[in-house]
Formats: C-alpha cells, sequence, structure tokens
C-alpha cells in the first residue's frame, strides 16, 4: 500500500468532510428557527412573522444548497477514495446511508422545494407542516449519518466473516442504538442550533447596530437567545464525553485529549493547560484541577481512566492475539472455507483482536511474520499524535461556554431587560459569528483524528483502507476539489453577504391590536434611535 | 434474530437486483427531465426570462428528484458493496466528473438570479448546460463499458484493482451507449419543457425534442446490433450457487460469443428493447403533435424499456471483469449479506409507498404551466 495516496486520500477526505460540515450545522439549526417563526406566523397571524421567516428562509437556502451538494462528495467519496473499506464495511456502513436517504434526504428534498415556491399555492397551515418537514429531513438525516459515524467509533453488532473477508450485520438494532452514536447524534445537533443560534444573533445585531429592521432583528434575538440558550446547555451537558469509555480507542482517545499518559489512582485529575509531549510521553506544566476528569470520564469516584502507557500494553496483548485469528484466517482461504472445528473455534475466540493484527501490514506482508519490534512499533501506532487533539479539545469546550454565557446575557437582556442591549454587546454578538464553526469543525477533528490510526475502531486501519489509485489520479482529484471548492465559497460568501446588507424585502409593520398592548413599551425611547427612512 | 431468514438469501438478491434496476430508472425517469432541461437550457431559452421559464419549470423539483440519485448511490453501497467499491474506485475521473456535474447543477439553479448581472446569469447558465449533459453522457458511457467487462481484479484479501485509464473509457462503443443516454434523456427534458412551458421555449423544446427521440432510435439500434455482432457476452460455468457467501473469486466465468445468448434462454425479456423502441417512437409522434401529458409517459416507457433491456440482458451479471474473468461480479456473489439484504427491504417497504405519496402530492401541488408572467410577477422570489 502506497503511503502516498493513504495520505492524500485522508487529507481529500478532511478536506471534503469540513467543508460539508460549514453549511451543515445552520441548516441543521437554521431549518428548526424558520420552522419556529412560521409556528408563530401561523399562531398569530401576525405578518412580521411571516416576512421573518421569509427573510431567513432566503439565507437558510443559500446554505442549503451547498449542503446538499457538498454532501453528495461525501458519499461519493467512500467508493472512490476508500474502496478496501467500502468492501471491508458496506455491509454494515452501507445501511444507514441508505436509509438516510429513504427517510431524510427525499422528505427535506422534496419539501424545499415547495417551501420556496409554495408560499401561494398552499394554506398557511400546509406551508408551515412543509417547513416542519423540512426541519425534521435535515435532523433525521443528521441521525442516520452518526449513526454510521458512531459505528465506526464503536463498531456493534457487527463480526467477521472469514468467507466473505469482510464484517457483517449481527444486529440491526445494536448498530442503530449504538450508545456512541447516540451520544454523538444529540451533541452535533445540539451544536447544529447553537451555530444557527448564534449565527441569527450576530446578524440582527447588526442589523441593530445599524438602526435597520429593528422590529424583525429584535424579535429574531428573542427567539435565538431562548432557542440557543436551550442548545448551547445540551451541547455541553449532553456532551460527547459519554462514549468515550466504550472502547479501546475511545480510551484512547479520551487520554490523548486529556494528555493523560499514566493510569492515575481514581478519581483522575483534570488537566486544565499544558504542553504535551509525545517523546518523553509528558505533560510540561501541567495545570490540575483534582477529581474532575474521573467524575466527568466515568461519573464516579472510584473507577479508573487507564492511561496512554496502558493502553499501548492492552493494544500489543491484542495484537498477539489478532496474529491467532490472522493464521486461522489463512486456513479458511486455503480450504474455501471447509476447516477443521478446532480452527472455527480458534478463530471465533480471536477474530474480535483480527483488526489488530491488520495493523502490522504497514510493516510486514503476513502478520505471522512480525518480529517482536514491528509487534511493538505496532501498538505504539495506536497512539494518536496527542498535542492537536489536547488544544483542539480545550478550545472547542472553551467557545462551548462562551455561548452559553453569550446566549444566557441576551437571553436575560431580551426577557427582563426590555432589548436594552449596549452597542458593546452587540459588536461582540457580530464579532462572534464565526466561532460556532470553529468549535464544530474542531469538534470533528478530535472525533476522526483522535480515532487514528484506525477507520473503524480496532476493525480497520486506516492504512489498509484506500482505494489502490495512483498519486497522480489523487493530484488531479486534490486540486479539482480545491479549485471548485473554493470558488464556490467565495459565491456562496458572497451572496450571503449580499442578502444580509439587503435585508428583507419589505418591511412589515406589527398588527394594530399588538402595538394597542404595547403602547407603553412603544412610547418609551429606543435605545437605537430613529429608524433611518429607506 | 432469525426472522430475516424468512426470506431465502436467492430471493432477496434477486429482489435487490430488481431494486437496483428501479432506483436507477427511477433517477432517470425523474431526474433525467431536469438533466435534459439542463442540456436544453441554452437552445430552447434565449431571453433571460425564456431562460428562467426553463428552469422554474424544474426548479421546485430537482432537488427531489436528485435523491433518487443518492438513494441509488446508498443503495449500492449497502446492498452490493464490492460493486460500490469496484465501480466508483475503478471509474475514478470520471466519477469526479460527474460529481463536479453534479454539485455545479444545485448551486447553479439557487444562485443564477441572485444577481441582476447578464454574465453572472450567462455564466450559471452554461454551468447547468454541463450540470445535465456531462453526468447524462458519462452514464451511458459507463453502460457502454459496463456492456464490455471493466479491467478490474480481487487479490486474495477482495482488495481491488483496476488496470484501466480514464480516456480507456471513451472507447467508440462507449460513447455511442453515451449518444443514446444524452439523446434519451434530452427528449424526456424536451417532453417536459413541453408540458410545462408555454410559447417559444416549448415550440424549440418540441423541435429539438423530436430530433433527439429519433436520434435515441438510430443509435440505439445500432448499439444493439454492435452488442449482437462485435463484442463478447460473458456466463458462469461449473455449479451455480446462488445462496452462498458473497465472494466473486468463489465462482468461475467464461467469455461467450455475445450477451444475445440471454435472448435465446429467455425469449420474454426481447419486451423490454422492444419498449423502449416503441415508446421513443411514440415520444416523437407526442412531440411533433404537441400531446402535453401522453409524450411525457410515452418517454418515461421509452426510458424504462431502454435501462432494463440492458440490465435484463446480462442477468445475472453486474459488472462483469475483462481481465480476470473470476473477479466479475453477479448477483449471486455480490451482494450484502443476508441479514444486511433483509434489513434493507424492510426499510425500503415501509418508505419507498410514502416518499411515492409526497412526491405525487408536491408534483400535484405545483400541477400547472409555467408561464413568462409568473417570473414577472414573482421575480424576487423564483430561480
Amino acid at each position: 500500500m502506497d503511503i502516498g495516496v493513504v495520505e492524500l486520500s485522508r487529507l481529500q477526505f478532511a478536506m471534503t468532510a469540513l467543508y460539508h460540515f460549514l453549511f451543515v450545522p445552520l441548516t441543521l439549526g437554521l431549518s428548526i428557527i424558520v420552522a419556529i417563526m412560521e409556528t408563530v406566523y401561523v399562531m398569530t397571524d401576525r405578518p412580521i412573522w411571516r416576512q421573518m421567516t421569509k427573510f431567513w428562509g432566503t439565507l437558510f437556502g443559500i446554505n442549503f444548497v451547498l449542503g446538499v451538494a457538498t454532501g453528495i462528495t461525501m458519499e461519493f467519496q467512500f467508493g472512490m477514495n476508500w474502496s478496501y473499506y467500502s468492501h471491508y464495511v458496506g455491509d454494515i456502513f452501507g445501511a444507514p446511508l441508505a436509509v438516510e436517504g429513504l427517510m431524510a434526504f427525499f422528505l427535506e428534498a422534496t419539501f424545499v422545494g415547495l417551501f420556496f415556491f409554495g408560499w401561494d399555492r398552499l394554506s398557511k397551515r400546509a406551508h408551515l407542516i412543509v417547513a416542519w418537514l423540512v426541519a425534521i429531513g435535515s435532523n433525521f438525516s443528521a441521525l442516520w449519518i452518526l449513526i454510521a459515524n458512531g459505528w465506526m467509533q464503536n463498531p456493534v453488532g457487527a463480526a467477521f466473516n472469514p468467507l466473505t473477508m469482510r464484517m457483517e450485520m449481527t444486529s440491526f438494532f445494536d448498530v442503530v442504538f449504538n450508545e456512541v452514536a447516540q451520544a454523538k447524534f444529540v451533541h452535533t445537533v445540539s451544536a447544529g442550533y447553537v451555530t444557527a443560534s448564534v449565527f441569527v444573533l450576530g446578524v440582527s445585531a447588526w442589523y441593530l447596530l445599524k438602526g435597520r429592521h429593528i422590529e424583525l432583528a429584535r424579535r429574531s434575538i428573542a427567539v435565538a437567545a431562548s432557542f440557543g440558550l436551550a442548545s448551547a446547555l445540551s451541547v455541553v451537558v449532553l456532551g460527547d464525553e459519554s462514549g468515550y469509555s466504550v472502547t479501546l480507542s475511545q480510551k484512547m482517545k479520551l487520554a490523548a485529549i486529556e494528555g493523560m499518559w499514566e493510569t492515575q489512582p481514581a478519581p483522575a485529575s483534570f488537566t486544565l493547560l499544558g504542553l504535551p509531549d509525545q517523546q518523553a510521553r509528558e505533560t510540561h506544566y501541567a495545570i490540575h484541577v483534582p477529581y474532575v476528569m474521573g467524575l466527568i470520564g466515568t461519573r464516579s469516584l472510584t473507577r479508573e481512566i487507564p492511561g496512554i502507557a496502558d493502553l499501548v500494553k492492552q493494544a500489543e496483548a491484542r495484537i498477539r492475539s489478532g496474529i491467532v485469528a490472522y493464521n486461522a484466517l489463512m486456513d479458511y482461504r486455503a480450504n474455501k472455507g471447509k476447516v477443521a472445528p478446532d480452527v472455527a473455534t480458534t478463530f471465533e475466540e480471536h477474530s474480535k483482536d483480527l483488526g489488530f493484527a491488520l495493523l502490522l501490514k504497514r510493516y510486514v506482508d503476513d502478520p505471522r511474520q512480525a518480529t517482536d519490534a514491528q509487534i511493538a512499533q505496532a501498538a505504539n501506532d495506536t497512539v494518536p499524535t496527542v498535542w492537536p487533539l489536547f488544544w483542539a479539545f480545550r478550545i472547542m469546550v472553551a467557545l462551548g461556554f462562551s455561548f452559553i454565557a453569550l446566549m444566557v446575557w441576551f437571553f436575560w437582556m431580551s426577557s427582563f431587560r426590555n432589548m436594552r442591549f449596549p452597542r458593546v454587546a452587540l459588536r461582540l454578538a457580530v464579532i462572534l459569528i464565526p466561532a460556532p464553526w470553529i468549535a464544530a469543525e474542531l469538534g470533528w477533528f478530535v472525533a476522526e483524528f483522535g480515532r487514528q490510526p484506525w477507520t473503524v475502531d480496532g476493525v480497520l486501519p486506516t492504512a489498509l483502507s484506500a482505494s489502490t489509485l495512483s498519486v497522480t489520479d489523487l493530484a488531479i482529484t486534490l486540486a479539482g476539489f480545491v479549485l471548485f471548492y473554493s470558488v464556490l465559497f467565495v459565491i456562496e460568501m458572497g451572496l450571503m453577504v449580499k442578502y444580509i446588507r439587503k435585508g428583507p424585502y419589505i418591511d412589515v409593520p406589527e398588527t394594530d391590536r399588538w402595538q394597542s398592548i404595547h403602547r407603553d413599551r412603544l412610547t418609551a425611547p429606543s435605545p437605537f434611535g430613529q429608524q433611518p427612512a429607506e | 434474530m432469525i426472522l430475516f431468514e424468512l426470506v431465502p438469501f436467492e430471493i432477496l438478491r434477486v429482489v435487490w437486483w430488481v431494486l437496483l434496476g428501479v432506483l436507477l430508472t427511477g433517477f432517470a425517469l425523474t431526474d433525467g427531465f431536469d438533466l435534459g432541461v439542463g442540456a436544453l437550457l441554452p437552445f430552447v431559452a434565449k431571453t433571460d426570462t425564456e431562460r428562467r421559464v426553463a428552469i422554474n419549470t424544474i426548479g421546485p423539483v430537482w432537488e427531489g428528484n436528485q435523491v433518487w440519485f443518492i438513494l441509488g448511490g446508498g443503495a449500492i453501497f449497502a446492498a452490493w458493496p464490492p460493486l460500490y467499491a469496484v465501480s466508483f474506485s475503478g471509474f475514478y475521473l470520471a466519477m469526479f466528473a460527474v460529481l463536479a456535474a453534479l454539485i455545479l447543477r444545485p448551486v447553479g439553479f439557487k444562485y443564477r438570479s441572485k444577481r441582476d448581472s447578464a454574465a453572472w446569469r450567462n455564466g450559471w447558465d452554461w454551468a447547468l448546460f454541463v450540470g445535465g449533459a456531462v453526468p447524462a453522457l458519462i452514464f451511458g458511457v459507463a453502460m457502454g463499458n459496463v456492456l464490455q467487462g471493466v479491467p478490474f481484479r480481487f487479490n486474495d484479501d477482495l482488495k481491488i484493482f483496476y488496470d484501466g485509464t480514464f480516456f480507456g473509457l471513451l472507447n467508440p462503443f462507449a460513447l455511442l451507449t453515451g449518444v443514446v443516454s444524452v439523446a434519451m434523456l434530452i427528449t424526456h427534458g424536451a417532453a417536459w419543457l413541453q408540458l410545462k412551458a408555454e410559447g417559444p421555449v416549448r415550440d424549440r423544446a418540441r423541435a429539438i425534442g423530436s430530433i433527439a427521440a429519433l436520434v435515441t432510435i438510430v443509435t440505439y439500434v445500432l448499439a444493439g446490433l454492435w452488442l449482437a455482432k462485435g463484442i463478447g457476452g460473458y456466463a458462469l460455468v461449473g455449479q451455480i450457487v446462488n445462496n452462498g457467501p458473497s465472494n466473486p473469486t468463489f465462482s468461475e466465468t467464461a467469455r461467450t460469443a455475445s450477451w444475445f445468448g440471454a435472448f435465446a434462454e429467455r425469449p420474454w425479456i426481447a419486451v423490454a428493447p422492444i419498449v423502449g423502441l416503441l415508446g421513443s417512437l411514440l415520444a416523437f409522434y407526442g412531440l411533433r403533435t404537441g400531446k402535453d401529458l401522453m409524450t411525457m409517459l410515452y418517454s418515461k416507457l421509452a426510458i424504462i424499456g431502454i435501462i432494463s433491456s440492458v440490465g435484463l440482458t446480462m442477468f445475472p451479471f453486474i459488472l462483469p471483469s475483462s481481465i480476470d474473468t473470476r473477479s466479475s461480479l453477479t448477483v449471486w456473489n455480490a451482494s450484502s449479506s443476508h441479514q444486511t439484504l433483509f434489513v434493507m427491504l424492510v426499510a425500503a417497504v415501509i418508505f419507498v409507498p410514502i416518499i411515492l405519496a409526497y412526491t405525487a402530492w408536491v408534483y400535484k401541488v405545483l400541477w400547472g404551466k409555467v408561464t413568462e408572467a409568473d417570473i414577472n410577477r414573482n421575480h424576487e422570489t423564483v430561480y
């Protein structure tokens, strides 16, 4: 296997996946925010809510289309660049992708057209249902893709079949109700809701700073702050942590995130900051907070969290067990499946470690010929590079807490202080618009880079997963993607900015009834000054 | 979990082979007219408003239609993993071209009318042309290559090696099948524009579409004759195990003189090419005489006939290998496991009727022609 091809394939996957995820979180959250606004419109019949629905709907549309278009790349890429992966785990991994198409893509894609084109053709209620179907479709899609991704982190409900040389599904139920997948789903969609809330909040704050579209902006802030507060809490409280105790590589990921080289007595302390040193297996200048890690990681005071050194020892044992499985597998192959019962028994006992033997394929064609040094080397390969994980995780968490603070403050000011936001707070809200994207991309980096050297934890090493392509093939597509995606990004950002600057098509006044009820508030002096005539 | 054993493995395999055909045909029937309209766009519509009429006939529906393709990809991944792995990595650069076209297309629809500049809009119109014509051509070229066999092989680990090149795909027979595909989908797009547009757009679509229908007939017959006389087929030899493990290297395959042996074995499959030709002929007649709704049905018949004729002729082969016959993928050796096929079938049985129901409802809501007056009235909101 050409390592250049593997590395370029990884680069391409990382690039296209991170690019795809520039659009997904906004789709997830904005679809719901738009549906909430339309719900208020249908319930109260106040035209301003219809105007809000249409305005945010336009921005949703500009973003949505690139999310869909770049999603096709993701589906193609498994087969194009990772054909051995596709063969090896397609029996399990393909199913959630197909169900995603059946259950989610059709729903969102069929109704999104009607959302934009159906205003004059549908009753108010029917159009509202369409808006919710788009939102539900988008969120279902996240569910199924995270079931697929969760399986890569924690491959339950499957077993290796020596006759077909691949993993096969043993329980669809286990695949769907995989605890890692469920945790990831809640965490990811909540992050999407936060992204959209920060976006709506920031854009509305900009309107208030400019003294434009004040009615629309204030109501949008009210929606964004309440929805955003609930979501920001959910991201952190129902964070990804719950899944880290499950598998070896998940444990390794946790240890790497924490820079925890040795097992500590329970409950372990949390390393707030420090400089992890991979060579020395030590974190320099570490600032520890006692007990916190043990509590978060195990939800107990007594259970230990294993450190990196212990996990490497476990990996080495599993490599040796995997070699036994590999030996039996060769027997299956030589005899086209007709093997003695004791070989079958041996294979069954050790097949869960087969993937660990495959780690040796980087160093030797036949894992049975591996030397002790090569086995130690392969065991050491199960440690991901620590410092990027350590820092990416800390920045993500810090941003997560900053979103809670932002949302709490805006929620408080909206609910109890009559929306008298100081200009500095509005400016901060504008500046923070890109922050949730940074947090989300870092989150994916931690999840995927932290799983290395595996594509499927403990089952299939990344180095074996790629297609047998040439470096030239990859250079062509990589250059194509960089060029094509950059142009699309510039176009998309240009349109987003254009439509935000333009604002809603026309400003709509509140209803007379609403104005008469809220006369007191309206007669108080506005902190934003007069709205300029347009 | 023994539930899945209620349906025998070999039956599930045939069912999923049929469903594979249904998905690909479903894609051609729905997104096919979107591709056709894209390919026709610069030629049937000259002014900006005319182009917006043409684009907005498919504006609200192309997105849902395209899911047939995405679902097709997902279903191949789930039900035929080796097929997915071999075809997507083997046709690497061709797939990349399809991908680029399919990304360009949605963006073109959505962004074209968001700025007033003529250069901006004209640029996107050509992007939409590429986004329609290129996938239509490549899908046809791929079919032509599948019929000839594709240069791939498996090693003992079932790792895939592909010995062909991108330009090797563009051989004369494959280009001919590519033309069949483009002509067929342009006919379909023209039938759609006849149904949904008015005035000059509709007239030009009818004129070009009727020519395309004739081209479909001529090239399809030519490709059929070439296939009968000049291209070798494949056959399984030895004992055929149809419920065994999905390992292509376990079965034996030999070359035959022609795929047309299938018509001797299963004469009833001749109905497929007949339907294809008859449908194209009727589509020609419908476009000539301006029968809005019926032409759409005729054109659908043509597509169903032409696509299914390929699958039925090749059965049980899905993707034969030209360099290592024992690596050839068939219905019996390239599927998912028994359990996965069953689970996926349950999902399909539940969701496909629901999808068809709400898709039909959406088309009903959007029923009626798109006029220039509609575009001018809603110029801020439509594509």
